[in-house]
Parts: C-alpha cells; structure tokens; sequence
C-alpha cells in the first residue's frame, strides 16, 4: 500500500488526474480554482465530489426540470432526504438511492451497503426511519451467475435491515435480459419527524467543533464515488476492495445516538459521511454555511495504520455522521454517544475564510476554497439524439402476433413469469414487521405504516416499468409516475410527492442521453399533473457492461397520506357475493407488455400511451370511493394487464370470481393488454350503484364485470368461457415459481 | 403491576413490546438500559427480540453475560415472571435460564411470516386465556430459531410438560419435536421464538398474542389482588 504520492508536477505532466475520472479540460478548471498546482490529496478530493455521482455534472441540466415545490413540501431535494408535511406537527422525510455498481460485484455488502447509507440519509435529518423499500432488477432467472446475485442481494438487504431493526415492507423486483450485467439495487428509506426537529447539513458559527463519530475510518471503498461514475467491464471486478463493508449494529447504536444527540439540543448541523466519505461531508456542510472547514487528520479515528491523508478524505467506511455541534458542550455530546458505545473526537472547527484545509502532521496538506469544491463542480450539456430503434418502431403494429389461443396456458405462463410472480421468496426474508406499525405488509399494491397516536397512515411504493421506458421515455417516464400514483390511491392515501431514482447507460452517448432528457420530462409532467413533486433523488449513470446499457429505468418512490385507519385497503377479494367493477379503458396496447415477451420473447413497438387527466379523474374517483366507505378491494392493473390482476386478486383473498366480459377487443388483447389508468374495485352489492355513481360524475369509464365467488377464476368473454381456472393452479403457478427457479 | 423491558444495545423489538404492554393492559412499563442492575421494583422481566450485539459472536451470547442479566437470574430464582421473546428466547437459553439452544434456520434462511401455533399447555401464567390445544397465528421473525436440545432434556420437557408452544402445520425452521416455545421447570421463565407482542392489533394481522399479556395480568392478580 506504501508507495510514493505523485509530486503536483508529475500529477500534471503524466496526467494522473485521469486514473481519478477527471478530464483535462476539469484539471484545467481545478488550476484556475486553485491558482497552482494541487498536490495528490487535492486532486483526489476534486475527483470525487466532481464525480457524476457527488456533482450531477451531467444531470443537473435535466434535473433542473422537475418541479420540486409544493404546499406540503418542507425540504426539496439537497438535503439528505426531502420531507414533507402530514399534519400535527409531523412531517416524513424519504429518499432513494442506488447501489448498483458495488452490487454487480459483490452483492451481499454492496445491497447492504445501500440500504445503510439510505438509513443514515434520512436519520441524519432528525427523523426516525420507519420503513424500507427496494427495488431491485436482475437478468433473468436462468443462470447461476444471475441467481447468484439475486440470492445475495436480496440476503444483504435482510442482513442489514433485519439487524437494524427496521421493517422492510416493499418494492419491486423484476427481471429482464438487460440487467444480466448490470443489477440494480435502489433502496429506499421512510422516516417520521416533528416539524421543530428538522436538522441540516451545515456548518454553523465560526469556532464550532467538528466532531467525528461512528465507525473508525479504514482504506475500504476509496474512490467508490468514482467507480459508481463509470461502466462496468471485465476489470470491475478488480474494483471490488472499492466496495464497503456494512457494519449494521454500528449503524443501530449511532442511529439511536444521533437521535438521541438531537433531541439534546446541541446540534448545529450534521451530515452522513456517504459517497466521499469525509470529503464531502466536511466540503458540503462548510460550503452550504458559507463558511470555511478545517480538520486535523491526525484525530480521525483510523482502522489501519500509516493512512494517508489522501485514504482517510477519500475512504467510504460505512457508518460514520460528522457532526457540528455548539461550542462547549463537547463534554455533554461524548457522554451521549459514551452511552451507546461510540466513539466521538472533535477532528477540527469551523473556520471564516471558506477553505477546506487539512493538516496533517502538524502540516497543512490541503488547502481548497470549498465553495468552489463543492459548487462549482463543471456541469455538461450533453448532446442528445433520437435513437434509431425508436424511429423504427413508430409504425410497427404491435397487436399483429400469432394470438395463442390457450388464454388460460398463457394466464398461467404469465403468473409464472418471475417478474410477475409472487415475491414471497424475496420478502419472508425481510423482517417487516418490526416496530409492529405495518398495517398492510409486502404483497399489495402499497405497504402502508400506521402512525402511532394517531389515526394516520403512510402508504408507499416503489415503481417503474422499464420496458415502457425503453420503447417510449416520455410515456414510461410519466407512466412510471402514475403507477405509483395507483397504488398508493389503491391503498386508500392521497400521493404526497416522489423520490427518484435515475438508473441509465452512459450520458456520453447521445442516444442514452436522450432517454434521460425524455424521461424527465415525462416524469415532470406527471408529477405536475398528479401533484406529486420531486423532494429528492439519485442519479446512477454509466450502468452499462462491455458497452451495452440496461434499459433506462427511473424508478419512483412514492409516498401517500392515509387519513384514517379506516380507509387502508388492499388488493385482495373480501368476500362472495362482492361485485367486481373495472374503471378505466381497455385498449389493444401490448408494447412493452408481459404478453409480448412471451409470445415473441423480445419487447417492440409503442408503450400503452397514459392521459394524465384521465388518470387523474380516476385516482380522484377511486380515493373518494374508498373514504366513503365504498370498496372492500381496489388493485391497480399492471403487467399481465386484466386477467393477471384478476388472479392476484383471487389469490390473495383466497376466493373465485365470475367474470363476463363484453367486448370488440380481440380475447388476448383484452386480457393481456397493460392499457393504463385503469383499476380493479370489489364492492358489496348495495354499493355498486353509489360507485358507479361517482364514476360517471368524473367522466370515468366504469364496467361492471362479475362478482366474487367459487373455488374457480372463471372469465367468459361475449359468452363463451375461454379461462376456466381452480384457485389452487393460480396460486401454484403464482407463488412457487420464483422458490422453484432458486433450489 | 410493573413491567420492565430489558434494552441491550442492538435490541431492536423493545418498541414492540413496550406497545404490547401499554396496549393490551394499560400497565407501567419501562425500558432498563443492560447496565441496569436493579430489577426489584419489576413484577415482569420481558427480554425483547431484535439483534443484541448485532448477533455477533452467537446470538444472545454476549447479552446473556450483560450486567442485567445477572438480576434477571435473581428475579427468575425468586419466582417472577420472565419472558424472553425470538432474541430474548436465545439470550435465555444462553444464560442457563432455558435448556436447549437455538440454531440456525434448517432453510439457513431469515423466515419473516404468520405461522400456527398449537397451545400445549394453558396451566402456566403465561397461557392462562387460551385453551389448551387452540390453535393462534402468531408471526415469526427469525434466522436461528431451530430449537435443539439432547434427548434427555427432550423428555424431560415432555414429561415436565414444558412445552408450551408447537407449530403446527410446516415447521418453520427445523426446530426437535416442532418446539416453538418452553418453559423452565419452575414454570416462570418462557422463552419463545414467535412474537406474540407483534400479534395485539387485528390491523397487524392478528390479536392472538394479546392473551399472552393478559394472562400475566390475570396470574398476577389472583396472586396480588387489583394492579
């Protein structure tokens, strides 16, 4: 590990900054910046926090389109985490962010890494975290190398969530070829906090302490910020001591510490040392206050011995917080953190003349002006262009496919196919009950969390259909948007506001590029329309391997207000006798669909297109219908479209239904089409006229379609039977394909 | 009646219980820090679930020699209620409270689900309100719930009537003779893998672990008159 530091000179002349991500053009920048020559440490802290994945320097033009305010909002995007109000006093604070690159390497702490840092994301905020969600994708499920990813993701996530004791109660998983290389993994955390406990990333008042708590600081995950900046190929794997090891019963004690260290009093600003571990932390609080930092890093808690300056500013060891805290009270905040079994050192002090300097050894070997270091990060304009397969699929017409006539084989094919089967496997090893406020657990179209001493809940939801994405970025992007949307209107909660998380191939490729500009526009527009803002998100580019991108996938985390208890609702058919209604429009729309991927093994053509009004007007219906008192099961139609949400709504309640459709559509385009904006009701039969009711009031279509009863899913369509299916083959085909592919 | 939650660092499921106990019975409850070594003013030791020190080294190992647990032992001699819940169940077991051990999952796999549970015995202050033979639904939530004990101990535990617990139906996590919860000989420390405290609300799925507490309740005051 010991070898001799490149001089600034060598630095310059051999072009080391490029090893570091930087371009020359930036190390031109950082001269200016600097007015000489920086020195190995210097430049490697302007190499993270001028990484894509500290700067935004290539998404920043995009994310600047997303509407971010909004009556509720209390903290948009910048902070660890945006919040939102909720009422009495309270308000939830949630974000998401990616884990991909370390967990194409190595799973188990790559995932559990991810969920760690989301957790510190949202405690250092103030807030109590009450959930977890993920959403994972993953190649199909036919390989060993992508079950073993699969396994050891999903095993990471459980290993650090269980052990710090924070229910994981959702998110979605889905396979596809284009991730084989590539996985995803975006975890996101939900915490509660009162208004007047709300805490920033800032470094206050001249003079104050910098204290240092949590974890030592070791050589692990140094330059990650980097790595997670760039594609993967066949050398990623040399990478892998850039991946950090989680510690989760380090993150339990600093958790409750922080919390408890708030409620103290005594903070005036604190930050999760995240992605550039210390550098980022110490740069961005001190920047955000407009002032000056200074830290000797002699005092840094170190795990290993001979560190240099240039390790400990760009280590990533996991849980560790930097905290600024009122001058003398040191004594009152070690004795808090003494308690849990942390160690806490004052590693320096906020200074007046905005530098970011470093001494060590009694030296000064850093000196950057912060504000520069961390605003001042280059921001690209990236060309965009229209790429060549999505001219060709204009014209195509996706219903001309071979029908296969065995609609009840295809039902069952598609309740098999992994990304539509249950997640049972995924789930049962995820403790989501802990701290027993879930209300409705993984499984729904929603996992709602009740609030404790009052009669609110919180439902939340991640979601986004890449498929859709890929063939249409604008459609997909504001598609993904509306879908969460569902679900969290299906739970019976009024949509408070996303977080998202932007997973797609290189930006220097104008064709990705232009996914990214369309996907946010998408997104945007969506969000306007379903008054949904963006409080917050992540950006991972560069998920490609040996060239190849994985289709561009903004998933969204939503969260939603349930009003009172009473209104929570799930997916599943209550009981015989219900009326099963269908609101919204069944068009022949496949591209992109399940039924296409398994009929023709690969996805082409237009997405199902969305109306955001009409979505709109069918949230509304759905919402008011519910607190009224109205439904008994509600679930969004998604992939597999019709006769898939159907089954999942037997499946679940443990019951048949009668179905009777009357329709021109073709039979597979009416039970497989994923049309949007439409949604599966079950109603006691004295409130069907009342819903319908409603329905009509807000121009929305409604169709009555049969009622709960038997052992059988049975569909007829213009009266002949063409699905004539017992529970128990649903619910085989559904729940043991994803155990089957795994032993 | 006062109800103490032992709180070891990385205990995670004390929330849990500290709820339960408000809940179902409206009785005082406190959190006590591991360092705590003054149980007297307690009726009722609960050790909760979670991960103390993260499950390293052994699950319940390091939290069975904690400063509390020494008092824990003196409550348990001196005949009070003890009820140690999955974690708190292996932090027993650990401390010599219980027989037995548990081990990792057959599945090697963290099982999170509603499992049935058969009551074997309703004669312990801790079962008073069910039936015996009832069937509950109560949630597990556990990697290393395999309970395992030698042969002998076995039968004692039969003989002895000291189980209380069984699943029913699949057996979770491969535990001997589908054990899911003992009691000591003298009939006063439980150790359990399922959390009934996870099972006191029909929204959460399931009340059938409310009778857990308020058959403490009812124990107590047959002995104590009004709490």
């Amino acid at each position: 590990m010991q070898h001799k530091e490149p001089t600034p000179t060598e630095i310059q002349e051999q072009k080391v900054y490029r090893e570091m991500g930087l371009t020359d053009e930036e190390y031109e920048k950082v001269l200016e910046i600097m007015g000489r020559k920086p020195n190995y440490t210097e430049i490697g802290i302007f190499s993270v926090m001028w990484s894509e994945h500290c700067s935004y320097k290539n998404s920043k033009p995009v994310l600047r389109k997303f509407p971010t305010k909004g009556p509720r909002v209390l903290q948009g995007p910048g902070e660890g985490a945006g919040i939102v109000d909720i009422g009495d006093n309270q308000a939830v604070v949630f974000k998401m962010e990616s884990h991909n690159h370390p967990s194409a390497i190595e799973p188990y702490q790559g995932a559990a890494t991810g969920v760690g840092g989301i957790i510190r994301d949202v405690f250092s905020m103030g807030a109590r975290p009450i959930a977890m969600l993920n959403s994972l994708r993953f190649g199909e499920l036919d390989n060993a190398k992508t079950k073993y990813l699969f396994e050891n993701v999903v095993s990471g996530i459980a290993g650090y969530g269980n052990c710090i004791g924070i229910p994981t109660v959702g998110g979605e998983v889905m396979f596809d070829p284009s991730y084989e290389g590539n996985p995803l993994v975006n975890a996101m955390c939900v915490g509660l906090i009162n208004h007047d406990e709300i805490q920033k990333g800032v470094a206050k008042g001249i003079g104050n302490p910098v204290i240092y708590v949590g974890a030592s600081t070791g050589r692990d995950g140094i330059h990650g910020a980097t790595f997670a900046s760039e594609e993967l190929s066949e050398e990623s794997e040399a990478k892998r001591p850039a991946v950090q090891v989680g510690d989760p019963f380090m993150e339990k004690l600093l958790l409750e510490a922080t919390l408890e260290l708030i409620r103290s009093g005594y903070v005036v600003g604190i930050q999760d040392m995240g992605a550039a571990g210390l550098t980022s932390s110490s740069s961005e609080m001190a920047s955000k206050a407009g002032n000056g930092i200074e830290l000797d890093l002699d005092m840094v808690p170190q795990r290993e011995t001979g560190m240099t300056p240039y390790e400990m500013m760009l280590s990533e060891s996991q849980e560790r917080m930097l905290v600024v805290v009122k001058q003398g009270t040191e004594e009152e905040v070690y004795k808090i953190f003494e308690k849990w079994g942390l160690h806490a050192v004052v590693i320096g002090r906020v200074t007046d003349d905005d530098q970011l300097r470093l001494l060590h050894k009694g030296e000064v070997v850093a000196e950057i002006p912060v504000d520069k270091l961390a605003e001042d990060a280059p921001v690209y304009h990236k060309p965009s262009a229209v790429p060549a397969y999505y001219e060709q699929f204009a014209g195509l017409d996706t219903t001309e496919i071979e029908e296969t006539k065995d609609y009840a084989d295809t039902l069952l094919k598609l309740l098999s196919s992994p990304t539509i089967a249950s997640k049972e496997w995924v789930y049962n090893q995820y403790d989501y009950m802990v701290r027993t406020n879930t209300a409705v657990m993984p499984g729904s179209d929603a996992a709602v969390l009740a609030i404790r001493g009052t009669r609110k809940a919180l439902a939340m939801t991640t979601d986004c259909n890449a498929r859709y994405v890929y063939l249409d970025p604008y459609q997909g992007g504001a598609i993904a948007v509306a879908e969460a949307a569902r679900n969290v209107v299906c739970s019976g909660a009024l949509p408070l506001a996303i977080t998202d998380n932007l997973n797609f191939g290189s930006p220097e490729k104008p064709e990705i590029f232009w996914q990214i500009e369309q996907a946010a526009e998408g997104i945007s527009e969506a969000c306007r329309q379903l008054e949904a803002p963006v409080i917050g998100g992540n950006v991972s580019l560069y998920n490609e391997t040996n060239g190849v991108a994985i289709y561009p996938t903004p998933t969204i985390g939503m969260v939603g207000l349930i009003e009172d208890m009473d209104h929570i609702t799930t997916q599943d058919f209550k009981a015989e006798g219900d009326h099963i209604l269908l609101l919204g429009e069944t068009k022949a729309e496949i591209g992109g669909s399940e039924y296409q991927k398994l009929v023709l093994g690969r996805i082409e053509g237009r997405p199902p297109q969305i109306n955001l009004e009409k979505e709109k007007a069918i949230q509304a219906t759905v919402l008011k219908a519910i607190r009224e008192g109205l439904v008994k099961s509600a679930h969004d139609l998604a992939e597999g479209g019709l006769a898939v949400a159907l089954a999942e709504s037997c499946i679940d309640g443990n019951v048949g239904a009668e179905i009777q459709l009357d329709t021109e559509l073709r039979a597979d385009l009416t039970l497989f089409s994923e049309s949007q904006s439409r949604i599966l009701l079950s109603v006691a039969p004295d409130h069907v006229e009342k819903v319908k009711g409603l329905a009509s009031e807000a121009g929305v279509t409604i169709a009555e379609l049969g009622k709960v009863t038997g052992e059988n899913l049975v569909i007829r369509l213009n009266n002949s039977e063409i699905i004539n299916q017992p529970l128990s083959t649903l619910k085989a085909a559904w729940k043991d394909a994803i155990p089957c592919l795994m032993t | 009646m006062n109800f103490a939650v032992i709180v070891f660092p990385g205990s995670n499921c004390d929330v849990d219980m500290y709820k339960a106990v408000e809940d179902c019975l409206g009785q005082p409850v406190d959190y006590v820090w591991y360092t705590q070594t003054d149980l007297s003013k307690y009726d009722v030791i609960l050790i909760p679930g979670g991960f103390s020190y993260g499950d390293y080294l052994r699950t319940g190992a390091m939290a069975s020699l904690a400063p509390a647990m020494e008092s824990v032992k003196k409550a348990a001699a001196e005949g009070k209620l003890v009820l140690g819940v999955c974690n708190g169940f292996q932090i027993l077991t650990e401390a010599g409270l219980l027989p037995g051990a548990l081990r990792r999952n057959q599945s090697l796999k963290f099982h999170c689900k509603y499992v049935d549970l058969k009551v074997e015995s309703n004669s312990t202050p801790f079962t008073l309100d069910y039936q015996e033979g009832e069937m509950i639904k109560i949630p597990i939530a556990h990697g290393e719930g395999n309970y395992y004990c030698d042969p002998e101990t076995l039968k004692k535990l039969q003989e002895n009537n000291q189980i209380v617990f069984r699943y029913e139906g699949l057996n979770p996590n491969g535990s001997i003779d589908e054990i899911a919860g003992i009691i000591n000989e003298q009939g006063n420390v439980l150790g359990m893998m399922p959390h009934p405290e996870r099972a006191v609300h029909e929204w959460l799925g399931s009340e059938d672990g409310k009778r857990m507490f308020t058959s403490i309740l009812k124990y107590w005051r047959e002995r104590n008159g009004a709490a």
